[in-house]
């Protein structure tokens, strides 16, 4: 196995004359202020790193103002990446390096650095006033506190000043050139090449190429830097993963499902219509949908959540394959439309990217505490299919599984991604057309025997017939609908009966799922159940336990509901069952009413991640313990 | 709806008729519109598998059951934003929205405001009976201050809400009254908004019988109608009563009755212009009983580009020999290869 650097990736650095260490895997994580360039100076070591053959996973962390006060601990901005020469799962529990732009972003990220790892400080900014806005009474690079740590204090500003000195560029300028200094450095420590950063330097300001030259001196300064001073030693190497061949790219989770929209309405044979409003996180999906003209997706940003779901169940009646995206409190608004949906059985797809609620919450952090409000915050019995996406590029074919399964079923189908998954990224193997699925909607009749509500026998779908097909003129709506005719209807029996047809439709979308992969033994002492983004940590967890010997298993969901037919038998052969959550246990009060099982949970809202360790010691603590 | 494809069979009214049978209460003005709507369908031969009524909730908005073309009875308020999905999914359909004073006004104001102002090619019927038909009869955003409904029995302390000024307001590129008894120009004003390349927003007057009969006495009565009503005809002078012995000019910047002898009216009459600037309109929608008569007819009708032309020039603008390469797009600008 080898990595073939493409699209003008290759190059070679100087030869380094320090010594190099071997390493199977480093966590880095960038900070500063929300101004500095962190998640830009994030993206670029992560495309770089990916294209040296390094597995990878990343995690931006935005405040959730767009600029707090710059020096301010609200205004801290970070990016960890986890990158190795085996799997990776996770961006990391604890960095073992931390970049810290400023005093803030130190106070605010120290805490999470592993004992023992190393601080890159920008020296220049630990000045009074730095210091006092990140409430610092002391100057801690001075001040012996970071004693447990190895401390690299750089004086990033003057070094990028003094190498851009014969630009003669405003000072504002030079100083929005030290995240290339830094990340010239990182480079040199990493043994990475400056050729990709370079070329993307190039073509980003190729408009100015006085800030191209200044963007290139400033990174190249950097690299040198680190290769000439007596303060660093030495640099790590990290061997290239095995990596399924193929093409690679690196994507987000929201990048991930407006492509797998896109995929779809083209396996679908029908246009994309893509009806949304703005909301943090999930904004990116309809950014990147409004930019595809050439593919003629119909983008529209509706005037409020409303509009923008009412806006999809128009156009999936007019027969285009349509979508909607949002958050927690716009899924929240939804909520009437989606139950019309329901009822005038109509394919459509939600992507709602969870937060931190409720309320307005925390916009910008990850939560899993949406499961619940969809599965049942609706009036009536109003079921819908729910999908969960595992990882960032999992929402691409997630998000194809659930247009598949809404045109199937002709239903609203809704994917459950979050913060963690939408921001969060990771190498993707990008698929060939022919190895996407194919899609299958009910047939229709011969117009005299068409009826709106004359369901197929076997998936109880109703027909899909759009306005403009002559001799099939009909009505829908909101009010319930005689079987078969779809004349409004206040039978008591028929509400029964139609009542029973939709959610037994759901039921049977049960046997498109396939088996559930169970990583481990099918039976033992423990089951983890997870969904949604705890995949990587959960799945790292029970891996490194079960490599130590203990009994444990893991199963990831990516159907909700309906659940997996073999779920409930894989259920009864542990002796416990452990869910872990970004919520207060809502995927455990479903499989509890499900299967009657005393299932555990593992329960975390702090707009944060599990770590690995967390689930780990949760694990052991459970495996240690007598039931009961 | 601007361009209606003719058909070999030609149509009657009778074939935009579902044969679900109608249930509104006996002599509500909704069958009056009912049956306008079905004749000039009918009249410009709109294919009925090309034409979608939307509706939301409220006495109205049963309307596309008793329609044999396609249609959507949909949710309080929203009938505005579905139909804008199934314009942009499909902008060859004629898409009618079918909504009310309290579907339109209260709960989908925000919809039908946003609507109007993107110019898509729906046409929007707004039924206004100012009061709740449909929950028996409490006030609706467009009663008058002051009415006793059951939800206001020391009466409303609210100011109604005009809905032709709302739809000026969002700069809707064709606004018209019309009166749901007045045949004849109700049935002009629906094909002038049937024609009209862009929104067209036609506000009705529609007795409710049962919870608020007589509202529009005056226009609708045959006796007292042509003293009440401002027939509104492009370039033509504000002129009105049954002896056309009345009209509206300005004066000191305010609209004021005028009378004189029938067939000399004064120079200084207004003349109606439908693509006047907003004041004019404004000043029309002004005209209220007992001082004025009601205007009735196209208030205002402008050319504009629509949002689905626009949404259209944008992908035609795109399009490049392979620009709609999915596999390119799946890749974006970085990859590399593993082998």
């Amino acid at each position: 196995m080898s990595t073939q650097a493409k699209e003008g990736k290759s190059g070679k650095n100087p030869p380094s004359r320090k010594p190099v260490s071997e390493i199977d895997a480093v966590t880095i994580r960038f900070a500063g202020d929300s101004g500095d360039g962190v998640q830009l100076t994030g993206s670029q070591f992560t495309s770089t790193t990916a294209s040296a053959g390094n597995d990878l996973s990343t995690l931006p962390d935005y405040p959730a103002e767009i600029r707090a006060p710059a020096g301010t601990l609200a205004g801290v901005s970070g990016f960890q990446i986890q990158f190795s020469s085996k799997e990776v799962l996770t961006p990391g529990d604890r960095p073992q390096v931390l970049v810290a732009f400023n005093p803030a972003a130190l106070k605010v990220n120290l805490k999470a650095l592993e004992p023992g790892g190393i601080i890159i400080a920008n020296t220049d900014t630990f000045k009074p006033a730095n210091l006092q806005k990140a409430a610092y009474e002391k100057n801690p690079l001075e001040d012996g506190s970071l004693s447990g740590y190895r401390v690299i204090p750089i004086e990033m500003n003057t070094l990028t000043d003094r190498a851009l000195a014969e630009l003669q560029l405003p000072p504002k300028q030079v100083e929005r050139c030290k995240n290339f200094f830094a990340l010239g450095l990182m480079y040199w420590m990493y043994e990475r090449s400056l050729t990709p950063t370079e070329h993307w330097i190039r073509a980003k300001f190729k408009k100015d190429p006085k800030l191209v030259e200044a963007n290139l001196r400033a990174l190249q300064a950097g690299h040198a830097f680190a290769e000439t001073t007596e303060i660093f030693e030495h640099h790590y190497r990290v061997r290239k993963a095995p990596i399924r061949p193929g093409r690679y790219r690196n994507i987000t989770g929201n990048e991930a499902a407006a492509l797998g929209l896109v995929a779809a309405a083209k396996r679908a044979g029908r246009e994309l219509f893509y009806g949304s409003y703005p909301i943090t996180p999930a904004s990116e999906i309809l950014q990147v949908l409004s930019g595809l003209k050439a593919q003629r997706v119909k983008v529209f940003q509706a005037e409020d959540e409303i509009a923008a779901v009412c806006s999809t169940i128009g156009a999936s009646f007019a027969g285009a394959l349509a979508a909607t995206g949002t958050s927690g409190p716009g899924l929240a608004l939804k909520s009437e439309a989606l139950g019309l949906a329901v009822i005038a059985e109509l394919p459509l797809v939600v992507v709602n990217v969870q937060r931190g609620g409720p309320s307005t919450g925390l916009p910008t952090k990850t939560e899993q505490s949406d499961l619940l409000q969809i599965a049942f915050g609706r009036n009536g019995e109003s079921p819908l299919i729910i999908l969960a996406a595992a990882t960032p590029a999992d929402c691409f074919d997630m998000t194809m599984e659930a247009c598949r399964l809404a045109v199937k079923y002709m239903t609203p189908v809704c994917l459950l991604s979050d913060g963690y998954l939408a921001n969060g990224s990771e190498p993707w193997r990008i698929p060939k057309l022919e190895e996407l699925p194919a899609f299958e909607t009910a047939s229709i009749p011969e117009s005299a025997s068409f009826a709106p509500y004359r369901r197929d026998p076997k998936t109880l779908s109703r027909p899909w017939v759009a306005p403009g097909t002559a001799g099939y003129e009909h009505r829908i709506g909101g009010l319930e609908k005689q079987d078969v005719t779809g004349f409004v209807s206040y039978d008591p029996d028929n509400h029964q009966h139609m009542t029973q047809q939709r959610a037994e439709k759901i039921a049977r979308a049960a046997s498109d799922i396939p088996p559930t992969k169970i990583v481990g033994k099918d039976s033992g002492k423990l089951l983890v159940v997870g969904w949604g983004s705890t995949y990587g940590m959960i799945t790292s967890a029970v891996q490194e336990l079960q490599a130590a010997g203990e009994s444990v298993s893991s199963v990831h969901l990516r159907h909700i509901h309906p659940l997996p037919p073999d779920l409930g038998g894989i259920l009864k052969r542990f002796e416990r069952v452990l869910i872990p959550e970004l919520n207060l246990g809502q995927l455990q009060m479903i499989l509890r009413s499900q299967y009657m099982l005393p299932v555990e949970g593992l329960h975390k809202v702090k707009g944060q991640p599990f770590s690995v360790n967390e689930i780990r010691e949760r694990i052991i603590e459970i495996l240690r313990s007598k039931k009961g | 709806m601007s361009q209606p494809t003719p058909e070999k069979k030609v149509l009657t009214r009778q074939d935009y008729a579902s044969g679900q049978s109608v249930r509104w209460c006996p002599g509500c003005g909704d069958f009056a519109i009912l049956a306008q709507v079905q004749k000039t369908l009918a009249a410009l031969n709109v294919p009925r598998e090309k034409t979608v009524f939307v509706s939301g909730i409220g006495c109205s908005s049963r309307f596309p059951y008793y329609m044999n073309t396609y249609g959507f009875h949909s949710i309080h308020g929203r009938a505005p934003a579905i139909a804008t999905g199934v314009k942009l999914a499909n902008p060859d359909l004629n898409v009618w929205v079918v909504t009310g004073d309290g579907d339109g006004l209260a709960i989908g104001g925000n919809h039908l405001n946003h609507t109007l102002r993107r110019n898509l090619n729906l046409k929007i019927l707004l039924f206004n009976n100012r009061i709740y038909g449909l929950t028996k009869g409490q006030y609706s955003p467009t009663s008058e201050k002051g009415k006793v409904t059951k939800s206001s029995p020391h009466g409303t302390i609210e100011t109604p809400v005009n809905a032709l000024r709302f739809a000026l307001a969002a700069e809707a590129t064709f606004v018209a009254r019309a009166v749901d008894t007045d045949l004849e120009s109700f049935s002009a004003t629906l094909e002038r908004a049937a024609r009209h390349n862009g929104v067209s927003f036609i506000e009705i007057y529609q007795n409710c019988v049962v919870f608020n009969d007589g509202a529009f006495y005056a226009v609708e009565d045959r006796a007292t109608r042509e003293d009440a009503l401002l027939r509104l005809e492009q370039g033509k002078p504000l002129i009105f009563g049954k002896n056309k012995d009345r009209g509206i000019r300005r004066k000191d910047g305010k609209a004021e009755v005028v009378s004189f002898e029938p067939g000399k009216p004064p120079a200084d009459l207004l003349v109606h212009d439908e693509r006047a600037l907003a004041d004019y309109q404004y000043m029309l929608t002004q005209l209220e009983p007992p001082d004025f008569p009601t205007p009735v007819g196209v208030f205002r009708s402008v050319e504009a580009q629509t949002y689905e032309a626009l949404m259209e020039d944008q992908f035609q603008a795109a399009q490049k020999p392979g620009a709609d390469d999915l596999e390119k797009l799946l890749a974006g600008a970085d990859t590399w290869t593993i082998d």
